[in-house]
């Protein structure tokens, strides 16, 4: 399986995202980059040229406006009808206390983690569908595999995102679309500045990298680094009894 | 914050408490950031410099790795603007696919353009290139009060000149365009000649000069009966040919040094005998091979963390240059020294720099000779040891390099930088180091 190389790449000014699109940009690909600053994201276009790619777009958008989100993927396919890739990065962690209390940050926190994603997958996979091939990557979480009373709101935005990608991998499995489902652990970037970096913690190109060889791979689901998997693994086999004793 | 936040240089020696570190997302949030705290700040790039020129102790740095962006490229003129964070090995792995490599390179790829300006850095170019400043044909600097300025040799030239080699002080770098080498390949044509004693090295030195782009030496200096060497010296390759001659070079995965290593590694007699091996590892006098830039310029950097290899104490570079015409003597005393003390050194290098001038008030090169070396830090018997070489080379009109110094006196700095007086004028009343401070610059406000 060949590499897309007309990418659409929502959360492109994140850390991870750039890392990845640098990658598709030293192999010459267009890029068709959203987020919400419109600043970063010249800096981001001009960045990538240099670096190799044939052509990028970018246009700023805002993941709790509906239509800001309908806006960038309309132009967005008019910039590149032809695209066949699309990678979604954006996300917000807010501290959960936060969230207990404060029902906009916990709404808020959902629909940027989980309906916009939503929103987009739907235009962009019926588009490949119909196109009768494509390749998405979704950025989800570890921390949608299972509730944690530290971080439940945002696990449970991205639980769901989990959820929506299996079924929708399923529906697309007929037309050729093929449906990644990237969960990175730790990673250092802007989103997690104010923790403590223990040694699970790993670079945004390492996750980069992840992703972009999971693209090439045919995977369905990645966890980055690799020992998530199995961190996950013991975390869900914990039997309820035991596991809400826990302090997570 | 937490009280103990601790940083060091490259060479593990000194250790200093900060306040912090600040880390600004683009370069329009740099001066926010620098008033975001309400103390003295340093701008840090990958933090290579050996000594306390890139700590600031009691105060915040300020990590530029968020300032890492590629603004555009000419290749027609070869010339690259990008942000002040990127680095060298960044550069590389984008413009040498492309035919394209530095003008000037340190021996470490691990550096960025801000940390590359900031301290003028050399290569084993330098005869024939002049330094890293001679290739910035202009960049944008932003003071803490908000005034940023386009500096060049045409225009804002003062400023051009006291950050050039200004150790980070006189602002933050946003931006720099630096003109690229174009080059026909990755791979370089070497030469390596050993060398039994210095006139012969100097003979050597001579004779390469015109027709040599790079050219450095290793130095046994533990040797009894004085010194012997090996000389470097290459080209970059001149056919065109084949995919190959696009081979960028690899990150450096595995290797790394995983732990602090015990002292007894590096007693005398483990260095002189790496001395030995290394110098008798090439059996002929002359030997020609073509090796592709990474290992030629970079040997290293293969290494993550080699840095560690001199345990928790650290390790004390010194670099020194001393001018054309003392030189012989000069450098002879200072080996003689050198070997009195048996405070031997794995790495020592010697180079001839050339006589293009440096375009920075702080710039270290001067036509002349330098000599470089790596100490474990063994304490007290170091320290005077170093004290004692300081005083050569400032006798010989010599200088010391600030980039790899944590321990020179304000006296030995300020009388062998006499345009310090004037580069403070230009010093950002926020900005401060470690390093600054020792050497005797002053700071008008206080934390």
């Amino acid at each position: 399986m060949t590499l897309p190389t007309r990418i659409a790449v929502f959360g492109a000014t994140s850390a991870i995202a750039f890392e990845a699109v640098k990658l598709f940009a030293k192999k010459g690909a267009s890029l068709y980059l959203c987020a919400r600053d419109e600043g970063e994201l010249k800096r981001l276009s001009d960045d990538l040229v240099v670096r190799g790619a044939k052509k990028v777009e970018y246009s700023a958008f805002d993941a709790l406006d509906e239509n800001s989100i309908l806006n960038a993927i309309e132009s967005c396919l008019s910039k590149l009808p032809d695209l066949d890739g699309l990678l979604i990065a954006h996300g917000t962690l807010p501290a959960q206390k936060l969230c207990e209390t404060n029902i906009e940050e916990m709404k808020k926190t959902i629909d940027i983690n989980f309906t916009s994603a939503a929103i987009i997958l739907t235009h962009i996979s019926s588009h490949f569908e119909k196109q009768g091939h494509g390749v998405i990557a979704v950025i989800s979480s570890p921390a949608g595999d299972r509730g944690r009373q530290s971080n439940y709101v945002y696990g449970s935005a991205k639980g769901a995102l989990t959820v929506f990608l299996s079924g929708l991998r399923q529906r697309m499995q007929k037309s050729g679309v093929r449906v990644l489902t990237i969960k990175p652990g730790f990673v250092d970037t802007p989103m997690t500045a104010d923790f403590k970096k223990g040694i699970l913690f790993v670079g945004p190109e390492v996750i980069a990298r992840g992703i972009y060889k999971a693209m090439e791979k045919e995977n369905d689901e990645v966890f980055l680094p690799w020992f998530w998997r199995w961190i996950m693994l013991v975390i869900r086999m914990i039997p309820q009894s035991v596991y809400k004793k826990l302090t997570l | 914050m937490s009280n103990n936040y601790y940083f060091e240089s490259w060479g593990r020696f000194p250790r200093r408490i900060h306040l912090g570190e600040i880390v600004p997302q683009s370069i329009n949030t740099v001066a926010d950031s620098i008033n975001s705290v309400n103390a003295l700040v340093l701008p840090r790039g990958m933090g290579r410099s050996y000594g306390d020129s890139c700590l600031n102790d009691g105060g915040y740095l300020l990590f530029t790795r968020l300032l890492n962006k590629f603004v555009n490229f000419n290749p027609d003129m070869g010339i690259l603007r990008c942000e002040s964070g990127v680095t060298l090995d960044e550069i590389l792995k984008v413009f040498v696919p492309q035919g394209w490599f530095l003008p000037v390179t340190p021996g470490t790829k691990f550096v960025t353009i801000g940390g590359a300006i900031a301290n003028d850095v050399h290569g084993k170019n330098h005869h024939k290139a002049g330094t890293f400043g001679s290739h910035v044909i202009c960049f944008e600097l932003e003071r803490s009060d908000g005034t940023r300025m386009i500096c060049s040799k045409d225009r804002n030239a003062d400023w051009y000149e006291a950050t050039i080699g200004g150790l980070g002080l006189t602002g933050v770098i946003l931006w720099a365009d630096i003109r690229l080498k174009p080059i026909n390949g990755p791979y370089i044509e070497m030469e390596s000649i050993k060398f039994e004693n210095l006139d012969e090295f100097f003979q050597i030195s001579q004779e390469s000069e015109a027709h040599c782009e790079y050219t450095v030496s290793w130095l046994d200096c533990l040797h009894n009966d004085g010194v012997r060497g090996i000389f470097m010296r290459g080209n970059h390759i001149n056919k065109l040919e084949k995919e190959e001659m696009k081979a960028v070079h690899k990150n450096p995965t595995w290797k790394a040094f995983p732990f602090d290593a015990p002292s007894f590694l590096l007693s005398t007699v483990t260095i002189k005998l790496f001395n030995i091996l290394f110098y008798n590892k090439q059996i002929i006098r002359k030997q020609r091979r073509i090796v592709h830039y990474d290992p030629f310029f970079y040997p290293l950097d293969n290494v993550n963390n080699w840095n560690r290899m001199y345990g928790k104490r650290g390790f004390l570079q010194w670099q020194c240059v001393v001018p054309v015409k003392n030189n012989k003597d000069a450098i002879r005393t200072i080996l003689k020294e050198i070997s009195k003390s048996k405070l031997g050194s794995f790495l020592v290098v010697l180079k001839e720099f050339g006589s293009i001038p440096a375009h920075g008030m702080l710039s270290f090169p001067m036509p002349g000779i330098t000599l470089a070396l790596d100490f474990p830090n063994v304490g007290e018997k170091l320290f005077s040891l170093l004290n004692k070489l300081d005083d050569i080379v400032c006798s010989a009109g010599g200088r010391i390099y600030p980039a790899k110094d944590a321990r020179m006196s304000g006296k030995t700095f300020r009388s062998s930088f006499p345009k310090f007086e004037e580069f403070i004028k230009y010093v950002d009343p926020k900005l401060s180091s470690s390093f600054y401070r020792r050497v005797g610059g002053r700071n008008d406000i206080a934390n």
